[in-house]
């Protein structure tokens, strides 16, 4: 049996954390959930887990994200509770990224209305023939 | 198909993987293999003296064994990618993932590998991040449409 711990990061204005928590109760899978304050840890078997979050993800896909977590929910190595606190190791790029969040939940819901970001223009580099010409006319000068 | 990700435990790039129906490879999979194994030998992330030995299939005897050690989580992983998605010089990788050469060789490794790469920048505004997540799914897109060919 292959059991996973996957973690949901909530950034939206209308989901929170227990909204999540209630619905996974109410599907009554055979999972072990924890609350937290950037989200949801779930944790169980692999098949189980996938098809829960997936269901999951449609209450506000543009404000819910999901990763992997290598650690189960409570690991007492990783807990801040058994490690006389100070911020969990990964905390810190969850912060980075929880920063852009809201920017990429407008690049999903651009996407899902069609729209293509305009291209941007490239800078052209300097022809060699150009920085010549400007070097004679500084030499002239 | 499978898409290596750069930073190796990004949330964004594990989830935008997964939303347009891909498999992330990301280091969280291979931490939660050893963490799970009966037989914690060296908490908290299980790497044992054996790990250092695994990544000489990545980095010569003389590098230092914190590389190695990394490299015994991140290689597999890169031996199994068909694609990957790296984002450039992230913030985070001067912070707990910080081991500079480390990222170097994963960089060297996924790039001598010829397979399908994205690079981009993380997004700082919201046209970016528009451009950043269209950049993605048209990338995704093109590697389902090769694996149907």
């Amino acid at each position: 049996m292959d059991n996973i711990t996957k973690m949901i990061v909530i950034n939206s204005s209308k989901v929170l954390p227990s909204d999540v928590v209630i619905k996974l109760y109410e599907s009554n899978a055979d999972v072990m959930i924890k609350e937290t304050c950037f989200g949801v840890m779930v944790s169980g078997e692999r098949s189980v887990v996938d098809k829960l979050l997936f269901e999951t993800r449609k209450i506000d896909p543009y404000g819910i994200f999901i990763k992997e977590r290598g650690f189960a929910p409570g690991e007492p190595n990783r807990c801040r509770a058994t490690r006389r606190g100070g911020a969990r190791p990964g905390f810190h790029m969850l912060e980075t990224e929880e920063r852009i969040l809201p920017q990429i939940a407008q690049g999903l819901r651009a996407l899902d209305k069609g729209e293509i970001p305009p291209q941007k223009m490239k800078k052209k580099k300097l022809e060699l023939e150009k920085l010549k010409e400007i070097i004679m006319k500084a030499e002239v000068s | 198909m499978k898409v290596f990700i750069y930073p190796t435990n990004s949330l964004i790039l594990s989830d935008l993987v997964e939303r347009f129906g891909h498999e992330p490879l990301a280091v969280m999979q291979e931490i939660s293999k050893r963490v799970n194994t009966p037989g914690l030998d060296s908490p908290p992330m299980n790497i044992t003296p054996e790990d250092p030995k695994i990544g000489l299939k990545y980095a010569a005897v003389e590098v230092p064994s914190g590389v190695r050690g990394r490299m015994a989580l991140n290689g597999p992983l890169i031996s199994k990618a068909e694609a990957a998605i790296i984002v450039r010089d992230p913030v985070v990788s001067f912070g707990c993932m910080g081991c500079a050469r480390t990222n170097e060789l994963v960089n060297f490794l996924i790039r001598a590998k010829k397979i399908p790469i994205l690079d981009l920048n993380y997004p700082s505004s919201e046209e970016e991040a528009k451009e950043f997540v269209y950049r993605i799914s048209q990338f995704l897109k093109s590697l389902g449409q090769e694996e149907k060919k």
